[in-house]
């Protein structure tokens, strides 16, 4: 039976909780099932899936977003377009229009509703997508350009570059803010990563509404497990949430991690965890499929621990 | 015909409705903007909550609304670079001032004891 490929996205509120590590190791395990792999690095403010999966890159192009520019001849200075902006990125002084650049977002309705047809959209970068491969795994990421602000617009890029992979992990910024909901959009499924303390849990739950807000399937990856309190263990029962991963809090992941090595490559005692982990998480996101096909498990003759 | 130094209509950035509230050192996210106008020699009150509570690009769209007001001229504690430029292109003066009221600054303009700015004198929030 052909399996549907699948989407993760590897997310959290909090920043630092593991979303690289774990996205990283969980591409590497997913890989070696023999399922083709991508790793869609959608953290384009601050990138660093490379430093562990060290890919070669074959090619790169500019994400854009796209900016008006003002016709002159053709503009009677009527005001619509500052009117209609959103963003607040264009004012109309004196019949004459002001575009600020670093205020738009590309929308289009400017142009749109110039009712002289005055208004024409240009091209203007942003950022970089980067296609490559490493490790074993199909490698795009995404970098916003130093005093750009439109992560969205890189992230869209990186997922318009997605190849037909049967798994695509990606690995999304920190927060709840329109960068991850761009990231998380168009997922099957999402991991929410997150740590047992109070600033771990209070963001989670951000996670978990925003989360439910796009009516994503989602579970919970718990990392140093044994630091802080039980509280976000209790919050995950209480909610009904799966926590389909933990790891425990090992001074030798850090090490690693400082390093820029693969968790599971760099210490062999976490692939089986990893393994298991895998082929719960594949189980889970398969189970949630809207579609009633429901391919078999990649991994049989491995049995599920819990 | 009668003027406020050069001008037939001058804004005061204000954080009441009344000539003797005190000044608001903000220009775009202002909560009311003084109107003083030659012709009428009568204040009248603007408010500026649409774009106090802007996400972003308040400082430009305050000054749109100064420019539709037909203000030529503006006291304020700051401006920024957008607003700056949006007020430069309507050929609107921007005086800076740290008077305690709006009635005060107007006094030290008329005096005048306030000088005009060239260039926005705090940085944009986003660039």
């Amino acid at each position: 039976m052909m399996d549907r490929p699948l989407k993760i996205a590897v997310a959290s509120g909090k920043g630092g909780t593991g979303k690289t590590t774990v996205a990283v190791s969980l591409a590497l395990t997913a890989a070696a099932t023999g399922k083709t792999v991508q790793y869609l690095d959608c953290d384009v403010e601050e990138p660093n899936g490379h430093i562990f999966l060290k890919p070669q890159i074959h090619s790169r192009f500019p994400a854009t977003v796209r900016l008006p520019e003002v016709i002159e001849k053709k503009c009677n200075g009527c005001g619509v377009c500052a009117d209609i902006c959103a963003y607040n990125a264009i004012a109309v002084v004196k019949e004459k229009v002001l575009i600020f650049p670093e205020l738009c977002r590309g929308c289009g309705a400017c142009s749109l509703f110039c009712p002289q047809g005055a208004l024409v959209e240009i091209s203007r970068p942003v950022g970089t997508v980067e296609i490559g491969a490493g490790a074993g795994v199909a490698f795009i990421r995404g970098v916003l350009s130093i005093g750009q602000i439109m992560s969205p617009a890189v992230i869209a890029a990186v997922k318009d570059a997605a190849g037909d992979q049967e798994i695509t992990l990606l690995d999304c910024p920190p927060g709840t803010s329109c960068p991850v909901i761009e990231a998380v959009r168009d997922a099957d499924a999402v991991l929410l990563v997150t740590e047992p303390t109070p600033f771990g849990l209070h963001d989670l739950t951000l996670a978990v509404e925003m989360t439910r807000a796009l009516e994503k399937p989602f579970c919970v990856v718990l990392n140093r497990f044994d630091l802080g309190d039980d509280k976000t263990v209790a919050y995950c029962r209480e909610e009904n949430i799966p926590i389909v991963l933990s790891i425990a809090d090992d001074r030798r992941i850090a090490e690693t991690y400082a390093r820029g090595e693969i968790l599971i490559e760099a210490l062999p005692s976490y692939a089986p965890v990893f393994t298991d982990a895998w082929e719960r998480i594949w189980t889970w996101c398969i189970g949630r499929m809207p579609e009633k096909e429901v391919p078999a498990p990649a991994n049989r003759e491995r049995t599920a621990t819990s | 015909m009668r003027r406020i130094g050069k001008v037939m209509k001058i804004a005061v950035t204000s954080t009441g409705k009344e000539s003797a509230s005190a000044m608001d050192a903000r220009f775009g996210r202002t909560r009311w903007f003084m109107v003083a106008d030659a012709e009428t020699g009568a204040w009248e009150a603007h408010a500026n909550e649409q774009n106090m509570n802007a996400v972003q690009g308040a400082g430009i769209q305050a000054a749109q609304l100064l420019v539709n007001l037909g203000v030529e001229a503006v006291i304020t504690g700051h401006v920024g670079p957008k607003a700056f430029r949006t007020l430069k292109a309507a050929g609107v003066s921007i005086y800076l001032s740290e008077a305690a009221t709006v009635e005060e600054a107007l006094r030290l303009f008329r005096e005048n004891r306030l000088s005009r700015v060239d260039q926005a004198d705090v940085e944009g929030h986003w660039s």
